[in-house]
């Protein structure tokens, strides 16, 4: 059994490793901006998510000799999980709600969300791994919903 | 009963195995997955340089384009891909391939040799002016944002170790006597230079001093501290140490704020968002991305054990992009950080 178990935590590590720990991930979606961000509230919906606030970074791009002016970040979460990880993890919450940030690139569009490898050596409760897991492969799969939406 | 498991979990993990391996890898796939969101959908660049110029394709030999994928450009925002195969590295040069009707050019190893002596003073001549007196080469990232996209390609970045690993000297030879149309890059025959010159470079690009970085250190994720203050004098105290730096606080919010309904939010969780408009677009020409982390923010909040504040610590979050430059501007904004909560709080 012993054996097995060994095997078993072999198997996963070199899953885990050939899955590659990425710190941050991008796609391009071949959509202009708008409908893009149509397709990625659609998606972070889908994921069973509330979106709370879209957040413009872009306010005087333009001015100041920027091609684009288009570049937001979207805020979302689920409010049960916002509640209880920010109450009980103080030291998380300025990393919530999630977010995922899009921006113009001449007609398409980039779409871009942070993974959760940088804070998993800082937050090793178990509870916690599970979240960061559950959340990454939740922010990949809105991603590649965008990525692929036409 | 341990045997038994066992042969099962060979099988199991042969069967893993050989399932991997049986599916032949898609190029185009895999590049739109790894490589478009900063090449391009068709490698024309964006964030990262445009892969499908035909001098390019013509000169960079697939062991080039195999190794760059393995050692990336540390510091220069192109990530190393060691999780895929090798087979899926293959299917990912086969697609770029595909951009250009030319073959593959093949090199040899054999070293060229070149006066080191001669070619730093073309070098110094010649090209310092894009590739930068330690051939660092040039500021910002790909086209988005970071610069106009009538110039299209970021002079590289030559004594990068990810780039002196993978390029050959023969293909550094080759690309200075081609050039490169449609960059900045001319033939140094345009420059009146000759094949021995070619050598000469070459050489002095081998002994440029590589682009040593400091060790990543362990940055904690978070700023935090505590206030002596109430609740609305830290917050007050926090505004006037934001506007005092030139910020402008943009919104304030509860952080539950769009997940309950009005009149339910908790106040004691609360966010300050603030920004400067000229910080905002050096950062986002150096990288970007970096506006996944902006504008500033604050939370103030109230705990068990009193008021407190924390922000997200950059130093920390500099290493998600992979951006030499873009560590200078993290630095500068942790410190930040520190004054205005020293000063909410002392």
């Amino acid at each position: 059994m012993k054996l097995l178990r060994s095997g078993l935590v072999m198997l996963l590590l070199v899953a885990s490793w050939s899955s590659g720990a990425q710190d941050l991930y991008m796609v391009r979606s071949q959509m202009a901006f708008p409908e893009t961000m149509i397709a990625l509230q659609k998606a972070i919906r889908e994921q069973g998510y509330v979106l709370s606030r879209v957040q413009r970074v872009d306010i005087g791009l333009k001015k100041s000799g920027f091609k684009t002016d288009r570049y937001r970040v979207v805020f979302f979460g689920k409010p049960e999980q916002i509640e209880q990880y920010s109450k009980r993890y103080r030291d998380l919450v300025p990393y919530l709600p999630l977010k995922i940030a899009i921006f113009a690139e001449g007609d398409e569009t980039l779409v871009l969300a942070s993974s959760f490898q940088h804070l998993r050596p800082y937050f090793t409760q178990p509870e916690l791994e599970r979240q960061f897991d559950a959340w990454e492969t939740d922010i990949q799969r809105i991603l590649e919903q965008v990525r692929l939406s036409e | 009963m341990n045997t038994r498991l066992i042969r099962l979990f060979a099988v199991f993990t042969l069967l893993a195995m050989g399932g991997a391996r049986a599916a032949a890898p898609d190029g185009e796939s895999l590049y739109q997955q790894h490589c478009a969101a900063c090449h391009g959908s068709d490698g024309s660049g964006g964030v990262g340089i445009p892969l499908n110029l035909p001098d390019f394709l013509a000169v960079a030999s697939d062991d080039y384009l195999r190794n760059t994928l393995r050692n990336g450009r540390l510091g220069r925002v192109m990530p190393a891909f060691p999780m895929l195969s090798e087979a899926q590295v293959d299917a990912i040069i086969h697609t770029i391939r595909g951009w250009s009707d030319q073959p593959a050019p093949r090199y040899n190893d054999k070293p060229v040799q070149g006066d080191a002596g001669h070619g730093r003073q073309l070098f110094t001549q010649h090209c310092v002016a894009c590739h930068g007196e330690h051939g660092q080469g040039g500021a910002g990232t790909g086209v988005t944002f970071s610069r106009p996209r009538e110039a299209p390609i970021m002079a590289p970045a030559l004594n990068n170790p990810g780039f002196q690993r993978s390029v050959s000297d023969a293909m550094l030879k080759a690309t200075l006597l081609r050039g490169r149309r449609g960059t900045p890059m001319p033939s140094i025959k345009a420059l009146g230079l000759s094949e021995r010159d070619a050598d000469d470079l070459v050489a002095w690009l081998r002994q440029l001093p590589p682009d040593e970085r400091p060790a990543r250190t362990n940055e904690e994720p978070i700023i935090r501290m505590e206030s002596p203050y109430s609740f609305e004098e830290t917050l007050d105290n926090l505004k006037k140490a934001i506007t005092a730096r030139n910020f402008r606080v943009i919104r304030e919010q509860t952080l539950n704020n769009g997940f309950v309904d009005p009149g339910k939010e908790d106040r004691r969780q609360y966010i300050v968002y603030f920004c400067s408009f000229s910080f905002l677009n050096e950062a986002l020409s150096i990288d970007p991305r970096v506006g996944l982390f902006l504008p500033c923010r604050v939370t103030l909040q109230e705990t068990e054990n009193g008021i407190e504040l924390v922000t997200i610590n950059p130093e920390n979050l500099s290493h998600l992009f992979n951006n030499s430059e873009l560590d200078k501007a993290c630095a500068r904004m942790h410190r930040l950080y520190v004054e205005i909560l020293e000063e909410a709080t002392l």
